[in-house]
């Protein structure tokens, strides 16, 4: 047993817990003909089940997964968990349906009117009913958490954020607070906004598919279910005291230290590369990082315009697509710096803590 | 005949009874109409609706959820605070109260637990729509104002969580605050903001900036209680429910749920 709680310990670590998150992503997009068949998603609910249940026997383990606030985090994975196979499963088959020239599950019936009473109506109330009863149930069984009277004089060993914002919380280990908690998380508001005047594509408007619309589904997905949930899933259970990893079987020590090796781009350049030292001024000592930043930012969409998004561009006009691909981008930098950071130690780009930039 | 049909059709024939349904059992398509029409909550739902959209399999009745829990929460939440001074003195002390002298009460915990619910539910409504692809044309603004909804619902979270005024409520949203701090241009240690000034003088500093605000004060104190307060019963969901409403009317306008043209 021990062996095992050692192993998933090492395959929790930041670097190989994200990898595997992309990698599955990967699979998940490309072999959900396998996954949807109910049989296959039933074995592994049960397993999943199972492996949580007996990891709760760990005292380390179940003192962070029964946190009181940490609950909902299970229902919103299981949920979202199953929600996404429902809306693949039915993606498969109106694909498979049209496919043969039949008309989608939708179709078949959306010129079909019903009366809303009692088919709407009575569908709503029970919901209502079986949420109030799961509601109950819940409330009865867990007490709301209270803690120790509110104390500014007490730093406890990890000040974390409600789980829904975890995921950028996790994210300040890449990025400064003015990224990680203003820019993005505007951004991501912004993108979701402008988000239905960049899909130009008209199919797949009020049916599930999967191959109508694929590369939505796996762009928008990527970004819900890697760096949204996964991350959220990260920060709550696999980081402890001073934000430092910990295993999901580990204890918490709270005089954990993690050297920290990082260093700035410039260092790298000036110092380690051609070892003469950082230049005193500023524009020069950074030029490296902010050289390639411009690039990443204005070669790669021309690039790709000409290449593989080609259709994309010319559907879109120049307005809509440098938009949405400057918003891509920054989304895409997240998972970039993550893996600059774990190969290089790699900590800014453009670091000019003279004016509190730092990128 | 039957006496409980018999008493039911005494009560229905009564003047009371036909003063506030005015119309007959539902079991006709006239009186099914007239059941949705006449009713101010249910009209806002068509008479009739698409068979497809219906189906709990297409929209998993996660708006509709999320709507209910709204309900729930304001009614949980106006009844909290019968119980609930937003005071240094007293917040802490009347959460307390709360749990130790209502035997059996779970007021708190439907509160607390309802709210993380619907995070949940909002998110899996977003998806839903998401993945049936209904913020495409004509409800690209809809999708807009859902946006909206869901920054509201993740708001109102957040400043419910410093209510208790306990050890998990302040340093998590100490957490929040600090993120004030570093907005480019308008925080004291956001990026860019130092440049702002006039001769010597800084225009943004600790005692204006986008931190300050959020806080009503350098730290977190009585005011940022008094003001999460009042944004967290009044505000949000006063805005809140202002878009739901701008929301119901749209999903209808935009010709109700969506389905394969
Ligand atoms: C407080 C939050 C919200 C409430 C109470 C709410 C409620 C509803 C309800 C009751 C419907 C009818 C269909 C259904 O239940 O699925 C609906 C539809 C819709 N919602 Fe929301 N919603 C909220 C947030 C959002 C969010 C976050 C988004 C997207 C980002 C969104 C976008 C839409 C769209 C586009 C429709 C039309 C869907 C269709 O016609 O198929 N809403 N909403």
């Amino acid at each position: 047993m021990e062996w095992l709680k050692d192993v998933v310990n090492f395959l929790s670590n930041p670097t190989i817990f994200f990898t595997g998150a992309v990698v599955l992503w990967v699979l998940i997009m490309k072999y959900y003909r396998i996954w949807t068949a109910p049989k296959f998603i039933k074995t592994v609910t049960i397993l999943s089940v199972i492996a949580l249940g007996a990891a709760l026997f760990d005292p380390n383990f179940a003192k962070e997964a029964l946190k009181p606030d940490n609950v909902p985090i299970w229902i919103m994975i299981y949920s979202v968990g199953f929600f996404f196979w429902l809306a693949m499963r039915r993606g498969l088959l109106n694909d498979d349906l049209m496919a043969e020239g039949l008309p989608n599950l939708e179709k078949q019936e959306s010129d079909k009117r019903v009366y809303t009473w009692p088919d709407l109506v009575y569908s709503e109330l029970i919901c209502m009913v079986l949420f109030t009863a799961f509601l109950v149930g819940w409330s009865v069984i867990l007490k709301a958490p209270l803690e120790d009277p509110a104390n500014a004089g007490v730093t406890p060993a990890i000040a974390k954020a409600p789980w829904y914002f975890l995921g950028l919380q996790e994210i300040l280990v890449y990025y400064d607070p003015w990224m990680a908690g203003v820019i993005l998380p505007g951004l991501i508001v912004v993108g979701l906004i402008a988000m239905p005047y960049f899909d130009m594509n008209p199919k797949g408007n009020g049916y599930y598919t999967i191959k109508e619309r694929f590369w939505a589904l796996w762009v928008w997905g990527f970004g819900f279910v890697v760096l949204w949930i996964a991350l959220i899933f990260l920060g709550t259970f696999m980081r402890g005291p001073g934000w430092n990893f910990f295993g999901p079987f580990e204890y918490w020590d709270s005089h954990k230290v993690v050297a920290l090796a990082n260093i700035n781009l410039s260092e790298i350049v000036w110092v380690q590369l051609f070892n003469i030292g950082l230049p005193s001024n500023i524009l020069v000592r950074e030029s490296v990082g902010i050289i390639l930043t411009v690039l990443y930012m204005s070669v790669i969409p021309p690039l790709l315009a000409k290449t593989f998004l080609k259709k994309l561009y010319e559907e879109m006009g120049l307005v809509r697509y440098s938009l949405m691909i400057v918003l891509v981008l920054i989304m895409a930098s997240l998972p970039i710096k993550m893996y600059l950071r774990w190969s290089f130690n790699l900590k800014y780009i453009v670091s000019i803590p003279e004016y509190m930039f730092n990128l | 005949m039957n006496p409980l049909k018999k008493l039911w059709n005494y009560v229905t024939d009564t003047q009371v009874w036909k003063s506030i349904f005015r119309h007959g059992t539902p079991d006709n398509p006239r009186d099914q109409s007239l059941a949705v029409l006449s009713n101010v909550a249910l009209h806002l739902h068509p008479v009739k609706t698409r068979k497809s959209g219906v189906r709990m399999s297409f929209t998993w009745c996660m708006g509709g959820l999320t709507f209910f829990i709204f309900l729930v929460e304001s009614v949980t939440g106006i009844l909290l605070m019968f119980y609930y001074r937003p005071t240094l003195e007293f917040a802490y002390n009347d959460i307390i109260a709360l749990r130790e002298h209502v035997p059996l009460g779970i007021l708190r915990e439907i509160h607390r637990w309802g709210a993380h619910s619907m995070v949940i539910t909002v998110w899996l409504h977003m998806f839903r729509v998401f993945m049936t692809g209904s913020y495409k044309p004509p409800r690209e603004f809809n999708w807009g104002v859902g946006v909206i909804l869901l920054v509201l619902t993740m708001l109102l979270s957040f400043t419910g969580y410093l209510l208790p005024w306990d050890q998990l409520a302040i340093w998590a949203i100490t957490v929040g605050a600090n993120m004030g701090a570093a907005t480019p241009f308008a925080g004291v240690e956001g990026p860019g903001t130092m440049l702002l000034k006039i001769g010597d003088i800084s225009l943004v500093h600790s005692g204006n900036d986008a931190k300050f605000g959020l806080l009503a004060g350098r730290f977190i104190g009585e005011a940022t209680l008094l003001r999460f307060y009042v944004l967290h019963c009044i505000a949000l969901p006063f805005v809140a429910a202002m878009l739901i409403a701008v929301h119901f009317w749209r999903v209808r306008k935009d010709g109700g749920i969506s389905g394969p043209l």
